[in-house]
């Protein structure tokens, strides 16, 4: 006899194992696969502009926080449809930087760099929204979850993210709002690019 | 990525003009962390730092702890005048009982030049040197020059004159490092008993006239007449020096521009600065023990990282 939970987890466990297979699979075949065109992206953008807006009417008790370096792109772009095609007047937006909040601190060859932290409003009593571009191991929401107690303590924290890399958590954190879910093995990258910085809308799944 | 390219801060000496740049950009982001209402970030909390000062400080000593404590290291501190130093310790002895503690950095100030380079090459942590001698102080040069750079946009190209003790004074060989490797014009102005013979083979120029040398400058920094250090008399009195070489707001004003007026303290008002002079909008004394902070974070931080 196999309690419910227990035929939950054999499940599960079985449908992410049968989930990376395929995926590896397909994959040995091609090295960089085109996740989302830039159309995709545009419809996206505007998909998750509008699940905000339904949470958060007119933002202003809100705050958006991308995430640096490449949180930030995607804040943008989320801000200017919000004003431009939703027309919400005053978008509070912020970025933060997570580098002194890692936990991979001299675990590493890499060292990391540091990027701006920009946050010029108050977070206290604020819900906050942590704007990212792809969620894999949720150790940087982690670190920003930390970082963010520096500039008060928020009534409620948020998290959008373009790409959630599914299967791949290390620790128990999901998006409330996310673009596109993907299926991506460990040694693969999930790249975004964004029209003001890479020449381009795009997001790739590149294998070594 | 980016990092250091050595694993002390012994001098300036040692240093190239990319650690310098890596330095001053890691400082802007911990300036930041520093004005925030919670200025502590969790970078440092498994790391231990020794501060051993085997000569006396305030502002250096303060201003490396509060850095250490921002970035959530572990700090022991140890001063010679209480410890086992004056029963006959040698110093690799009193380094190496430490470090038995699992510390992972020492900053270090003793009176004689070379100290941290001595032991940097018998113990294994990493040093920051917080003045030897007569010889360096780095992180001083670093937060002098970076707090020029907030000030006037760049140091290069900069105006720089030293005015005072240069003979005894590490801040000032420091400095002229620094400034040189930023390709700033740097000048020196003293008495001539306080200036060291063969100063200008560092690539620098000397001017005994104060008046001449504060023309030509963008900025004058003062150092302070080291008493403690002087063996005989190198000038007749100190009301000839302050006459001299003491700066007061009616030879600023005399000036054909406004130049920005530092000093790395203590000061010793009324002798080569006036009070009138110090507290004055041209002077950035102020500004320079707040960006100390943020300039010794930095440094801690990018040399914690190497440590592996």
């Amino acid at each position: 006899m196999i309690n419910n939970q227990g035929l939950f987890v054999s499940c599960t466990t079985a449908y992410k194992e049968l989930c990376i297979f395929v995926a590896q699979t397909i994959r040995e075949f091609m090295s960089q696969k085109v996740l989302l065109s830039a159309k995709e992206i545009h419809i996206i953008l505007h998909r998750l502009a509008c699940q905000l807006l339904e949470n958060h009417l007119d933002f202003s008790n809100t705050v958006l926080v991308g995430i640096q370096p490449r949180g930030v792109f995607l804040a943008n772009r989320l801000t200017q449809v919000l004003k431009e095609d939703y027309k919400v007047k005053n978008v509070n937006l912020g970025s933060l930087d997570i580098t002194f909040y890692r936990d991979d601190f001299r675990r590493g060859d890499k060292i990391h760099e540091a990027n701006k932290t920009k946050i010029d409003f108050l977070v206290e009593n604020k819900k906050v929204v942590f704007i990212d571009d792809v969620l894999y191991t949720g150790r940087s929401i982690r670190a920003a979850l930390t970082a963010i107690q520096s500039f008060g303590r928020p009534e409620e924290i948020e998290l959008l993210t373009l790409i959630d890399r599914r299967f791949s958590r290390h620790l128990p954190i999901q998006p409330n709002y996310r673009g596109r879910q993907v299926d991506a093995i460990n040694d693969e990258k999930v790249k975004v690019m964004w029209k003001e910085n890479d020449g381009k809308d795009a997001v790739y799944l590149i294998s070594d | 990525m980016s990092e250091l390219s050595v694993n002390h801060l012994l001098g300036i000496k040692y240093l190239n003009k990319k650690d310098i740049e890596l330095i001053f950009e890691t400082a802007d982001h911990f300036k930041e962390v520093i004005n925030r209402s919670i200025k502590k970030v969790p970078t440092l909390r498994d790391i231990t730092i020794a501060n051993i000062f085997f000569e006396n400080s305030t502002r250096t000593k303060l201003s490396f702890e509060l850095a250490e404590k921002r970035l959530s290291a572990d700090v022991i501190n140890f001063s010679a005048a209480q410890s086992s130093v004056r029963k006959g310790e040698t110093l690799i002895d009193t380094v190496n009982n430490i470090l038995s503690m699992k510390v992972d950095m020492v900053v270090m100030r003793h009176p004689n030049p070379g100290a941290g380079i001595f032991l940097s090459k018998h113990v294994n942590a990493s040093i920051i040197n917080a003045g030897d001698g007569a010889h360096e102080h780095p992180t001083q040069a670093l937060l002098d020059s970076y707090s020029i750079r907030e000030k006037l946009g760049d140091v290069a190209g900069k105006n720089v004159v030293i005015v005072g003790d240069i003979l005894h004074s590490r801040v000032a060989l420091s400095n002229i490092f620094a400034l040189k490797l930023q390709k700033a014009n740097v000048k020196v102005c003293g008495p001539k008993t306080l200036i060291p013979k063969h100063i200008e083979s560092l690539g620098i120029e000397v001017e005994t006239d104060l008046k001449k040398a504060l023309e030509w400058c963008d900025v004058a920094n003062m150092l302070r007449v080291q008493n403690e250090r002087m063996d005989v008399s190198y000038f007749p009195t100190t009301r000839e020096y302050t006459q001299q070489f003491g700066v007061n707001k009616a030879l600023l004003d005399s000036l054909s521009k406004e130049i920005v007026i530092m000093h790395p303290g203590p000061i010793n008002r009324g002798v080569e600065i006036t009070s009138d002079v110090a507290d004055s909008n041209q002077s950035i004394i102020l500004e320079q023990v707040e960006n100390g902070v943020a300039i010794r974070m930095a440094v801690i931080y990018l040399l914690a990282s190497k440590i592996k």
